[in-house]
């Protein structure tokens, strides 16, 4: 039976303190299921839940609420952005904050290390038999990627929907499903697109896709059949058009774009330029109105996008990936998951899955950003090991990984500003100076590599 | 009324300085870099501010990031409109 009722629905649930309740963040900031769920449940005075939402956005203020109030004690998620991180980096949390890959968040739950006694998913669009569509209802997210394993392995999983009708695009199966919540709205498909979507017209982000561009021409790395996986960042959008470009002007098909989608890989499709999409996140409107319509722009699932426990993975076949940063080190080591300041402002999401999966991958960022040097001695927190970056660009230069020996090698020729990794460092130095060490406070959490080991540790900040 | 002149923005990678006139010379730098820059940009502005030989003020730095050569511009043209506005 399909409640309408939340109050009642959570009386039919097994709620109990310590449980370990998930969600997924396919409506990214304008999700309206995470926050009513868990105020809900902390105004029943449950306590010490284990929060396992695979991303939290600056909509999910409740969040803030149920830490102060002892109702989350600990958190597991892939990102953290807006005031839940602003307040885990100045409060910490009771518990542990444990920052997962999208690929070992998936590998997790199927595995059991990581086991979900109820999981909330928001769903666009319900059938009679608990079948759920995520490109149609009135507020279509697109893929459902993050939230497929979650609802094949949490021991309870409740789909919450705002539209019960018949659909055609299946992508969560009904035979998982225990419980369909009927709610007014889950959110607004708008607030999915929110910071990422224009192609940047600032000229520092333009000159560092062009560079990224001019590199991979140099390392002729863009080949017949091709696969390319670029994010939904200004630089990221830029290169993504410069490459459909030179495959057009070439003659070239790609075999498949992967990742997050935005317009500019559904262009791609749509020219013929690339043969297929595998969408484990739509990052717009036009990728999700794409996923309805074109057979070639597949939704996968967060464990065949980057699970590595899945042989037959998608990204295990990806030639190029482009990457941001807010910091670097001497050893490559890559840090997206605070800033220089301990300040949380993200999370790997695919980042280390791609970086070590893809046969080239590339690291873009401005060398300084408002004073702050790209290139630190020692990252603040690893989110992706250098082991598995190749490449630096910035503005003003490009390092090469040493590792990477067949690269520097092909590169020896050309007029490209490849330096390295120190002379890099001393070239933001020149205009910004040294900075100071930054103090770190007590840990608060821990950055979970893919395959579910310990790569690092979270500091608060000392304010 | 005290003399009070100020100098450049709030935008990121810029700084807004204020000058007002005071019983002594004082530096107070708000930077969103104070972990790794604060010691750094407090000196640069009085080694400035030493150079210019104007004294009695207050110096207020509000701080988005600007390079130093963005905080010595908006310190002197800060400096300049202090002095054109002497009218003792």
């Amino acid at each position: 039976m399909v409640e309408k009722d939340l109050e009642r629905l959570l009386d039919a649930l097994p709620l109990e303190d310590g449980m370990r309740i998930s969600f997924h963040h396919h409506l990214r900031n304008g999700d309206d299921v995470l926050n009513p769920v868990l105020k809900a449940i902390m105004d029943r005075g449950y306590k010490h839940l284990h929060l396992k939402a695979s991303a939290l956005f600056p909509v999910h203020k409740q969040v803030v609420k149920a830490l102060k109030s002892g109702c989350v004690t600990d958190i597991t998620t892939n990102y953290v952005s807006g005031p839940v991180a602003d307040h885990l980096s100045k409060e910490g949390l009771e518990g542990s904050l444990t920052m997962q890959t999208h690929g070992g968040r998936a590998r997790s739950i199927i595995e059991g290390g990581s086991p979900i006694d109820i999981a909330f998913i928001a769903a666009p669009a319900v059938d009679e038999s608990y079948n759920a569509s995520g490109v149609e209802g009135k507020n279509p997210c697109g893929s459902l990627g993050y939230a497929i394993e979650d609802a094949q392995h949490a021991a309870v999983k409740v789909l919450v929907t705002d539209t019960l009708t018949t659909i055609e695009h299946v992508q969560i199966e009904g035979r998982h499903i225990d419980h369909v919540l009927k709610v007014d709205s889950i959110g607004d498909t708008s607030g999915i697109e929110s910071g990422t979507l224009a192609i940047s017209s600032d000229p520092i982000k333009l000159k560092i896709a062009r560079e990224a561009m001019r590199l991979l021409k140099a390392l002729d790395a863009i080949q017949e059949g091709v696969s390319f996986q670029s994010g939904a960042g200004g630089v990221s959008l830029a290169v993504t058009a410069m490459f459909n470009d030179y495959l057009k002007t070439h003659g070239l098909k790609a075999s498949f774009y992967s990742g997050g989608i935005t317009a500019g890989h559904v262009e791609a499709l749509e020219e013929g330029l690339v043969g297929r999409l595998y969408d484990v996140q739509c990052f717009d409107k036009r990728a999700i109105a794409s996923l309805k319509q074109n057979e070639a722009h597949i939704p996968i699932s967060a464990s065949d996008y980057a699970n590595p426990s899945n042989a037959s993975r998608v990204i295990g076949d990806l030639d190029i990936v482009l990457l941001g940063a807010s910091e670097v080190d001497l050893d490559f080591n890559v840090n997206v998951t605070s800033d220089s300041y301990l300040n949380l402002i993200g999370g790997s999401g695919g980042h280390s899955d791609t970086a070590e999966d893809s046969r080239l991958t590339i690291v873009v960022a401005p060398l300084i950003k408002a004073r702050t040097p790209l290139i630190q001695d020692r990252v603040q927190t690893i989110t992706t090991p250098g082991a598995h970056v190749d490449c630096v660009v910035s503005e003003r230069g490009i390092a090469v990984n040493p590792a990477r020996r067949d690269l520097i090698r092909s590169l020896e020729k050309t007029s490209l500003p490849i330096m390295s990794i120190e002379e890099m460092q001393a070239l933001a130095h020149h205009y910004t100076k040294r900075p100071a060490a930054v103090k770190k406070g007590d840990v608060i959490g821990i950055v979970e590599s893919r395959s579910g080991g310990r790569l690092d540790t979270i500091h608060k900040k000392v304010v | 009324m005290a003399r009070s002149v100020v100098s450049g923005s709030l935008e990121s990678s810029d700084c807004l300085i204020t000058l007002t006139e005071a019983g002594e010379t004082s530096v107070q730098v708000d930077t969103i870099v104070h972990e790794a820059f604060q010691r750094h940009l407090e000196s640069l502005i009085r080694e400035t501010l030493k150079q210019s030989g104007v004294k009695n003020i207050k110096v207020h730095c509000q701080d988005q990031g600007a390079l130093d050569y963005t905080i010595k511009a908006r310190l002197e043209a800060a400096l300049a409109r202090y002095e054109e506005n002497d009218d003792g």
